[in-house]
């Protein structure tokens, strides 16, 4: 029965490809566009996560934390590679409680690059009063905790429409179309020229999605650069050793099995 | 005391051999250690000069190849061990520090992830192996067994790990599974609590998940050593299901069985390594990025792919302990196959009718995995409760009722013979491997 058996295999590798997602059936198809970190050779584009970092601090941060991270990631390899001196100067922008000091009081200080990244809320409880109930996610794994990850995010940054007329939406919920459901209690957060970017970049909404886009898909996996380089040298070695190790067996082989 | 006793007729007086020191085949250092502790000759007798039937194909380097993910499972899973905090507030922050921080971290997290399916790829693998060419008939039944005990300590183990990076799907995971055994009468509802050590899946449940992980997984080197000792008294079964009589049947382990079995490991690394470092997430739940919340339920709650055809037999039946009850003992049916399967011929090469009946099985149990990541609505429950009545159905009444009503086909007289057979076109085999 080779035939049953091939078939048996297909299905197997349709199994595996059949996308997780069963959420996703009354929503759009998502955005894909092409990021500079897809494929085997995928790197992240330095400017674009710097300028995703800017779109992050000057927008996204007034809402969502990012805990996990470290102001001195913001210089470590594979990442937006701002160099010592500028991390230094982007860490001291913000303020952090810190203490007790001797007298055993708390003071504030500016933030050093070994700080965590400055959150907009004390706590979940005071975000969500802040929100009108809902809580912004924290963003530090966000492009790994949702289906379709960056492009996912893409589309949630550019899905948002005026509803359509047969839908009625309540106060402070927003229709986005590849939100699935629908409704989305985050207000749209990118408008043209929300920041300047320095660089000369023209800021549209399609570039500011991108660029956030990329930083928060680095921020969620910081060692995606060097995963997949590791990855690929791995693979040409166990390509020739295998190789190698093919041609071993079938000399060893030889011995008992004269060619017919 | 009186000396009539030791010198009386009715005592039989024999030598004992409290030392057995010596018989080693080695000489020189080798000899004087091999002499007093004879791990030396083991390795030889049983990994150099023994024999292994000639026709073995690549599904019998499975074994190796398992071998060699719980070997890399337990390194990877001991350095995890050194950064991971088993607290239900420092859990999630402690894996994403490992990915984060730790040097390689992201490495031996990912490894030991992905290392965590592959085992289960290959076990499967095995399994169709044995199902397939009878590997589970006289004299290996109890090596059979000891594989299916393995096989539940491998679920069980793979399960508390997944609850320990303390995402979403983990704690969720958690609260469905140890909810079932709340299925059991009048005692159920106390043995959750007691699983638990809590009111509720929390922190006490995550620590001692952390310290049963490690136990059984230490528990399944045990089972495997027993199974290996077994297997090297019962020798390997082979796609002819005959035993070998002489040396035209065998080949020695080394270097014909270890450069086979070199040559399949790198290929199945290789495929592995592709997963690990292009798709690391892509057999998880992206759930499990988002750190554990008692008080959000996640839109679908689903196991890891390797659990998604028990899952759908547990979701087919309405009643919980009834559903309880089919899950488990769909697996345990594997145990009782060597008692329902009463045909003499082992391998299905020669067993037409049985055969087509097993790859009807291995279509089940794909269905039934697809079914268990699908909502447990509308026309997914009737498909699943299908898949449950073959899966059952197969075991207890097909596999007795075609061993004893099949004619199997003309069969070779021995392994060399079924070899030239082969050559000869004369028997169809499995073409994938």
């Amino acid at each position: 029965m080779p035939n049953m058996s091939k078939l048996i295999l297909l299905l197997f590798l349709v199994f595996f490809n059949i996308s997780p997602s069963i959420s996703a059936e009354d929503s759009e198809k998502l955005l894909n566009p092409k990021f500079s970190f897809d494929g085997i050779f995928g790197k992240f584009d330095r400017a674009s996560l710097q300028r995703g970092y800017q779109v992050y601090t000057e927008v996204c941060s007034a809402c969502h934390s990012m805990s996990l991270l470290n102001y001195r990631n913001l210089s470590q390899q594979g990442g937006p590679e701002f160099t010592e001196e500028e991390t230094k100067a982007i860490a001291s922008k913000f303020e952090v409680e810190d203490g007790p000091n001797q007298n055993g009081e708390m003071f504030k200080r500016s933030s050093k690059p070994s700080d965590h990244f400055k959150s907009p809320f004390p706590n979940e409880q005071a975000a969500r009063a802040a929100n009108g109930g809902a809580y912004p996610p924290d963003m530090s794994t966000l492009a790994k905790a949702r289906e379709g990850g960056p492009s996912y995010i893409y589309s949630i940054l550019l899905g948002y429409e005026k509803s359509p007329k047969n839908i009625k939406l309540e106060d402070g919920v927003y229709y986005n179309k590849f939100k699935p459901g629908n409704s989305i209690k985050m207000p749209k957060p990118l408008n043209k020229d929300a920041v300047k970017y320095s660089d000369g970049t023209e800021a549209s909404v399609e570039q500011m999605a991108f660029d956030v886009t990329t930083f928060l898909t680095w921020a969620s996996d910081p060692h995606l650069e060097e995963r997949k380089k590791t990855g690929f040298k791995t693979i040409i070695f166990l390509l020739i050793v295998s190789a190698l190790a093919y041609f071993v067996k079938k000399k060893t082989w030889s011995r008992i099995e004269p060619k017919m | 005391m009186t000396e009539k006793n030791f010198n009386s007729d009715s005592e039989i007086i024999k030598p004992v051999h409290t030392s057995k020191v010596g018989g080693s085949p080695f000489k020189g250092v080798a000899g004087w250690i091999d002499n007093r502790l004879p791990i030396l000759r083991i390795f030889k007798y049983e990994y150099l000069d023994f024999q292994v039937p000639k026709s073995l194909n690549y599904f019998w380097s499975l074994g190796g190849i398992l071998m060699v993910c719980l070997i890399f499972l337990i390194i990877t899973g001991v350095t995890l061990g050194m950064h991971y905090k088993p607290s239900s507030s420092e859990a999630f922050n402690s894996v994403e520090k490992i990915m984060r921080d730790v040097n390689f971290g992201w490495l031996i997290r990912y490894a030991h992830m992905n290392l965590a399916s592959f085992f289960f790829i290959a076990v499967y693998l095995h399994i169709f192996r044995g199902l397939y060419y009878g590997s589970y008939k006289e004299p290996r039944q109890l090596m059979w067994l000891l594989g299916i005990i393995i096989f539940f300590m491998m679920m069980a183990t793979a399960f508390l790990g997944y609850t320990l990076p303390w995402g979403q799907m983990s704690y969720w995971g958690a609260t469905v599974i140890t909810n079932l055994f709340s299925a059991i009468p009048v005692v159920g509802k106390f043995i959750v609590t007691w699983l638990w050590g809590d009111y509720a899946v929390g922190d006490s449940t995550l620590n001692r998940f952390y310290v049963l992980h490690w136990l059984i997984a230490f528990g399944i080197v045990g089972i495997v050593v027993f199974h290996v000792i077994a297997l090297h008294i019962v020798g390997s079964n082979n796609p002819s299901g005959i035993e070998p009589v002489d040396t035209r049947d065998t080949v020695s382990f080394a270097p014909y069985t270890t450069s086979k079995d070199l040559f399949a490991m790198l290929v199945f690394l290789l495929i592995f390594v592709l997963f690990m470092m292009y798709i690391p997430n892509y057999l998880g739940h992206p759930d499990n990025y988002i750190p554990a919340n008692p008080l959000v339920t996640p839109a679908h709650i689903v196991p890891e792919w390797y659990f998604l055809p028990y899952y759908a037999i547990l979701r087919s039946i309405p009643n919980k302990l009834l559903g309880v009850i089919a899950m488990v003992s769909s697996i345990a049916m594997l145990g009782l196959l060597p008692w329902l399967d009463l045909s003499k011929v082992r391998s299905s090469v020669f067993r037409p009718i049985w055969k087509q009946f097993i790859f009807l099985f291995v279509l089940d149990f794909f269905l039934l995995m697809y079914l268990g990541k699908m909502p447990p609505e509308g026309v997914y429950v009737i498909l699943s409760r299908i898949g449950l009545a073959y899966w059952f159905m197969f075991f207890l009444i097909i596999t007795p009722l075609v061993s004893i009503m099949e004619t199997p086909l003309q069969m070779p007289n021995s392994i060399h013979e079924y070899e030239d057979w082969k050559k000869k076109g004369k028997i169809k085999t499995l073409k994938i491997f």
